[in-house]
């Protein structure tokens, strides 16, 4: 188990230097230096040299690296050129909109697909079955932030039971900021929620067939029994690993969510930063993103060792 | 297992004409459409649908459904050309992987996978477009090299699966290479799966190329785009909601259509792959 781990941390490691190494890479190719282009064709030669010191361009490309990444490693992402304002503490405070968005939508998510994908697995072939997965079938289909208007549209312009955007913040207090955030998990949710059930049905499904299964009812027990007690248990193994995978999906996904809604997520502060040319805040928002879904892997995966023992051995 | 064979024999059949529609609507843009997109027309704006415009008129005055089909040729080129990138590189990339298994070349591929698959499409295309600006080839880029990893797996592990089968050990017996085995042999045995998979990975990117121009990281004005064309709605779906309704439902039928096709596709050509999919 040990000899497990410390491959996967070796792994993941690995995966995080190589990860950084290609996003400063692709930054670095810009044409001409990150300096001119930030500041645009018509820059006086000056003023393109002092950025080019206080990014430290001046010096060679491997030092600038080593130094990218001990920064990130101490919570140092640099400064912003546009904002003025230090890199880490602006990603802190958007994270408190998109994190809380993204947790808000797996459980969403969660508590839609679980039930829906028990109840058309125990109604196998039946009516409730195909309705539920016919209405999966449409889940997967829509666009997250089409369904995000289309809920904007009845919930806050006809009917006028929430505001159709803004976010008040979390000091206005726990409810009105859930308030505001329950229409764009929503909208998060669903295509999420579709493809979950779909994964539960199935890995209930295959669970059903087993043979301790038809022990388990052959020594009398309710077709009630075997499904929760049973079947759901070892199910739940697929459907736990699909779970991990669709957060770092949720995060991502809340940057274009965060758009309909005009929340002030990491969304917004990315998209500001592309049409102002602020590599730096693209760069430690693109990391922060892969560093999340990286690590969201490797916990999906420490996580299964932990449940079935037999995956410690493959390693 | 799916209830019975007939709801996928049907699927495929729905889902064959939902996407061919729109298929067809994109082709025939090219030779017709109901009303010149170029031309604005102002004071007929926002008209809601009618006989003269059978999907009613844009904030500019233009006829949705000519902005539709117009707009389907961009989702499907983009669609089109990012599963390209992902077969082109990702079925040889699979297939040596499965060709050299367990040696350190195959790991080196497959954690080359797992790398590419942290990075989200849309992560990808901010990258991108934080350094080439934005425009539909960054989609089509980014959605392609997400696609990469996807029939790399994909055709690793159905590879893998021939590799230990009798016809192969006998063609390794008549002295073939591995390359010209994995080319003659294991290829043609996978395509099917590979067209299903194609299919599927079809409507991802359609759904993809949606929400990038939607957020201004995809095809840029005049280009239309049915994300494009949201993102336009936005500010108007109070006083206009069919700005919002008609793209969303190009959006929402096509891609059913082509995950209807995937399921009937995947049941009609490999019985063996019955099943609910993930």
């Amino acid at each position: 188990m040990i000899r497990y781990i410390l491959g996967r941390v070796v792994s993941l490691l690995a995966s995080l230097v190589v990860a950084s190494l290609v996003i400063f890479v692709v930054i670095e190719v810009i044409p001409g230096d990150p300096a001119s282009y930030m500041l645009g064709i018509n820059a006086q030669p000056d003023t393109v040299a002092a950025l080019r010191a206080e990014l430290g361009l001046d010096v060679g490309r491997v030092p600038r690296y080593l130094h990218w990444v001990s920064g990130m490693v101490q919570g140092d992402f640099g400064t912003s050129y546009t904002y003025r304002s230090p890199v880490a503490g602006m990603i802190a405070d958007r994270l408190w909109l998109s994190l809380p968005l993204a947790l808000y939508a797996l459980t969403l998510s969660t508590l839609i697909a679980f039930p829906a994908g028990i109840y058309a697995a125990a109604r196998r072939g039946r009516a409730g079955d195909l309705a539920v997965m016919g209405a999966t079938q449409l889940g997967v289909a829509i666009p997250n932030f089409w369904f995000a208007m289309i809920m904007v549209l009845i919930f806050a312009i006809k009917l006028r039971w929430v505001s159709a955007g803004g976010f008040p913040g979390w000091d206005k207090g726990l409810w009105p900021a859930m308030r505001a955030l329950t229409l764009p998990a929503l909208a998060l949710a669903l295509p999420q929620a579709a493809i979950l059930a779909r994964v539960m049905r199935s890995a209930l499904i295959e669970m059903l067939g087993e043979d301790f299964i038809r022990t388990a009812r052959a020594k009398g027990l309710s077709a009630g029994q075997v499904l929760w007690r049973h079947a759901l248990r070892n199910a739940l193994i697929p459907v736990l690993t699909i779970l991990g995978l669709q957060f770092s999906f949720l995060l991502a996904g809340a940057i274009i969510i965060e758009q309909v809604f005009y929340l002030p997520g990491l969304g917004r502060l990315v998209f500001q930063a592309i049409s102002a040319r602020d590599l730096i805040v693209v760069e430690s928002v693109v990391m922060l993103l892969v560093f999340a879904v990286i690590v969201v892997n490797f916990a999906v995966d420490l996580a299964y060792a932990l449940v079935d023992p037999r995956l410690r051995v493959r390693a | 297992m799916r209830p019975g064979g007939a709801p996928s024999r049907r699927g495929l059949i729905i889902g064959g004409c939902l996407s061919g529609l729109f298929v067809l609507a994109a082709l025939v843009s090219f030779l017709w459409v109901p009303y010149d997109i170029q031309g604005l027309d102002i004071p007929g704006k926002l008209q809601p649908p009618s006989l003269a415009h059978w999907l009613g008129t844009d904030h500019l005055g233009r006829d949705l459904l000519a902005m539709i089909m117009v707009g389907a040729r961009t989702s499907i080129a983009v669609a089109v050309l990012a599963v390209g990138i992902g077969m082109t590189f990702g079925i040889p990339l699979g297939l040596a992987a499965a060709g050299l298994r367990g040696g350190w070349s195959d790991e080196i591929i497959m954690r080359g996978n797992d790398l590419v698959f942290a990075f989200p499409a849309l992560v990808i295309a901010i990258l991108i477009t934080a350094v080439f600006g934005a425009g539909a080839v960054n989609a089509i880029i980014a959605i392609g090299i997400f696609n990469i990893p996807v029939f790399a797996r994909l055709s690793r592990g159905a590879a893998l699966g021939l590799w230990s089968r009798d016809f192969i050990l006998a063609a390794r017996v008549a002295g073939k290479s591995g390359l010209r085995i994995s080319a003659e042999h294991i290829l043609p045995n996978i395509l099917n799966l590979m067209i299903v998979q194609g299919t599927i990975q079809f409507s991802l990117g359609i759904l993809a190329e949606a929400g990038l121009s939607y957020v201004g990281l995809g095809a840029q004005p005049p280009t239309p785009s049915w994300g494009r064309m949201l993102a336009d709605a936005q500010t108007l779906v109070g006083i206009a909601p069919h700005l919002a309704l008609v793209p969303g439902l190009a959006i929402v039928l096509t891609v059913l259509g082509l995950n209807l096709l995937g399921d009937g596709l995947r049941d009609a050509l490999d019985p063996k792959l019955r099943g609910g999919r993930r």
